[in-house]
């Protein structure tokens, strides 16, 4: 059939089966926006197109699907950078198209002209520049392809406002044909053999989860596993979820903020079995002190995270989504109770360390805690709400204190440590899954970020609920100074002059403040039950700390667990 | 230790970039790289020397490089056997009094003189790399006005093309 460049992209989303686009117009796009218009294709504005790809982000996390957005040339498509590189480095599919000036401008600094596919090549897993129409339906199918094949990841597609215009013979293939690109799925069995024979070896094994098994969704596969083997499981912060956190053998997560009994158990273990996980430095401190005693065994489907970060012993290189059932199905053969006899004593030890240490330290600072505060949301969620956080105390608090239950139920941004990204992140869960709660903590410092996003959450009718952890510092900021530069709090305070009920009532959404520790809990359970977008302010004393804490470049065994410093 | 790498790669505008950034991004110390067409229209082969700590490293590069959606293949042609060349033009400071032993020299080198004038010559030389150190070296007492070099190519011997292997 033939149409317009701009209606082929709507044509290429229908087919891919987007639901939603979000995203933000301009000049260059103008074409395509009218094609939004003429077919009634749902978008969402947002208020900067930042807040759009975070919000496709966040889509993506919740759902597993392919996130979509939308920015019109240069200062559009040089906003979404940020939330690009968020979403490469964890790992999240993502298709964001960008507007490009006309083919006789590109190159010429031409006005509103930037080079997006320059600028986000070290940030994405593919980029192209569509210079001409014919290209559009295989660039976008190769696209959708590449973000959501292998391991997933952004890919950038810019396409210049002539080709919006200029019309093809409409056509969407059905195959795509990549000569470099051939995602594996799976690998060689017998690595799976090596690995229950090593963990029958095995006196201490520990199971490392990573957000690998979130983004393929193999929690069920993965249960299966744990059931048959009694292993206790450890965590990073993007693996939490996965297994319920209040498994017997989950002793929660581990690195820098990570529990006692975590680290503990990954210095003392002799096997640890690393699932989809990259060995990020916030979890391995200093990595020739990292695990060892063990024995390293790393299940992911990129080989390039091989031996990247900390060196493996054994490898299966494939698909969680074939080396789990296989893994599971394997050991269940076995018959492993002799070898859980023998594992009896490592079981009973690392269930003294998760009592022995409380997981969150408890200061006697006056004011509400703000474990309390999650750990309330927690109880009156019950491990059904979609999590999301900003970065900072409050997401580390996040994930200390509140009982993941599913996968993908925490949203966050842990590789790039994206302070901004909770709000539209919210927005971009919420929309797909109405009928869930979702439930935003966030800072005073984060919540700025992108707060002009409450409009945008207004506007849709979005009932997030969102909590600002209000401690009038940038906390984590703060906690370094505290406890690395002689409290010299070089500008990380706020001040506390921004009324965040008045911003968000501007914004059209609900405000409620909490300032005693006694009404806590009646206000959250009201703002929780309120229909619609809630934003709940909650006042902290300014020096709590989020510990136990590893120093940087510290050995896992040698945290701080709480007192002064 | 060094390696010599064929990256054979699409044809297709940027790869270059692509490629080279990479490997800078991730801190690896490129020695040298050359790109250009091959046997296949649509394929570019880049040979690229790389100057790593050991094998892990070396895994790292080509699984890193692997991931790009315009790479075909990698293939590790260091300890296959194989011809490696670079091509150098070196122009050289010569006078009526020393211009005889610089031909000595070239002609010791395989080399060739494909420019002269009264005060400089310019000489070619395809070789190993080493070879073309060596004649720097010597030239070096003549005074070098300026050198310009390939980078190394590589091209296993037998009948197996790369792309095969
Ligand atoms: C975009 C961005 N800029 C800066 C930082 C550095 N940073 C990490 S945590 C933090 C403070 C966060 O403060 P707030 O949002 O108030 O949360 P709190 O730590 O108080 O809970 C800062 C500035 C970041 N992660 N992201």
């Amino acid at each position: 059939m033939r149409m317009l460049g701009a209606e082929a992209v709507i044509e290429c989303l229908k087919a891919e089966e987007v639901e939603i686009v979000f995203g933000y117009p301009g000049g260059a796009v103008l074409t395509l926006y009218d094609a939004l218009f003429k077919t009634n294709f749902p978008h969402v504005l947002t208020r900067h197109e930042q807040g759009a790809v975070h919000a496709a982000d966040g889509y993506a996390r919740a759902t597993g699907k392919t996130g979509v957005c939308f920015a019109t040339s240069g200062p559009g498509g040089t906003n979404l950078v940020t939330g690009i590189a968020t979403a490469y480095m964890d790992s999240i599919p993502l298709v964001a198209i960008t507007g490009q000036v006309g083919v006789s401008l590109i190159g010429k600094d031409s006005f509103q002209e930037a080079d997006i596919c320059g600028i986000t090549t070290p940030i994405t897993k593919h980029n192209y520049l569509v210079k001409k129409v014919q290209d559009l339906p295989r660039v976008i199918k190769e696209a959708f392809y590449i973000a959501r094949t292998g391991r997933p990841g952004p890919v950038v597609i810019d396409i210049s406002k002539d080709v919006f215009n200029d019309t093809l013979d409409f056509e969407y293939p059905d195959a795509v044909e990549l000569r470099g690109y051939k995602p594996i799925f799976s690998g060689d069995a017998s690595k799976i053999d090596l690995v229950v024979t090593e963990l029958e070896k095995a006196k201490k094994p520990l199971l490392f989860i990573g957000g690998g098994v979130n983004i393929s969704g193999t929690s069920q596969e993965l249960r299966k596993f744990v059931e048959s083997t009694g292993i206790p499981i450890i965590t990073s912060l993007m693996g939490l979820g996965c297994i319920p956190c209040d498994a017997p053998q989950h002793l929660g997560m581990v690195g820098m903020h990570g529990t006692y009994a975590a680290n503990m158990a990954t210095m003392e273990c002799d096997l640890l079995l690393g699932v989809g996980v990259r060995f990020d430095d916030r979890v391995t401190s200093l990595v020739k002190n990292f695990a060892p005693k063990a024995k390293i065994v790393h299940f992911d489907i990129d080989p390039a995270e091989v031996n990247k970060n900390v060196r493996s012993d054994f490898r299966v290189i494939g698909d969680l989504r074939w080396s789990l059932p296989l893994l599971a199905e394997k050991v269940a053969l076995q018959g492993l109770q002799k070898w859980q006899q023998e594992t009896g004593e490592w079981n009973k030890l690392v269930q003294e360390w998760k009592k022995e240490k409380p997981p969150v330290s408890e200061l006697e600072t006056a004011g509400i805690k703000p474990q309390a505060v999650i750990e309330k949301v927690s109880e009156l969620t019950k491990g059904d709400a979609i999590i999301v956080t900003d970065v900072g105390q409050h997401q580390m608090w996040t994930a200390q204190s509140y009982t993941f239950k599913k996968q993908r139920s925490f949203l966050t941004s842990g590789g790039l440590g994206t302070m901004g990204y909770g709000l539209p992140a919210a927005i971009g869960a919420q929309i797909t899954l109405p009928e869930k709660p979702v439930v935003l903590f966030t800072g005073d410092g984060s919540i700025m970020m992108n707060c002009q996003e409450l409009a945008t959450m207004a506007d849709n009718g979005l009932p997030v609920k969102i909590i600002v952890m209000n401690n009038q510092v940038l906390g984590m900021v703060n906690q370094w100074q505290r406890m690395f530069y002689g409290k010299r709090y070089s500008h990380s305070s706020t001040k506390g002059c921004t009324d965040f009920v008045k911003l968000a009532e501007a914004m059209g959404v609900t405000g409620l403040c909490v300032t005693e520790p006694e009404e806590l809990d009646a206000i959250l359970e009201k703002a929780l039950k309120m229909e619609g977008p809630v934003l709940v302010e909650v006042l902290l004393p300014a020096t709590e700390d989020v510990l136990p804490m590893v120093p940087p470049g510290g050995r896992l065994d040698q945290m701080v667990l709480g007192g002064v410093f | 230790m060094k390696y010599t790498l064929a990256v054979l790669v699409e044809n297709r505008p940027g790869v270059l970039t692509h490629i080279s950034g990479l490997i800078s991004r991730r801190a690896f110390n490129i020695e040298s790289i050359a790109a250009g067409s091959t046997e296949e229209a649509d394929t570019t082969r880049i040979t690229i020397g790389v100057e790593v700590e050991d094998e892990f490293e070396l895994d790292q590069v080509v699984n890193q490089l692997s991931k790009l959606i315009n790479v075909i293949k990698i293939i590790n042609l260091t300890y296959v056997d194989s011809i490696q060349r670079e091509l150098a033009l070196i122009k050289v400071r010569a006078n009526k009094a020393n211009r005889s032993d610089l031909v000595d020299i070239v002609e010791i080198f395989r080399a060739k003189i494909v420019d002269v004038n009264r005060e400089t010559l310019v000489i070619e030389l395809t070789g190993e790399e080493a070879k073309i150190d060596a004649l720097c070296e010597v030239l070096v007492d003549f005074g070098i006005i300026e050198i310009v070099r390939t980078g190394r190519i590589a091209v296993s011997r037998g009948p197996v093309p790369a792309k095969e292997m």
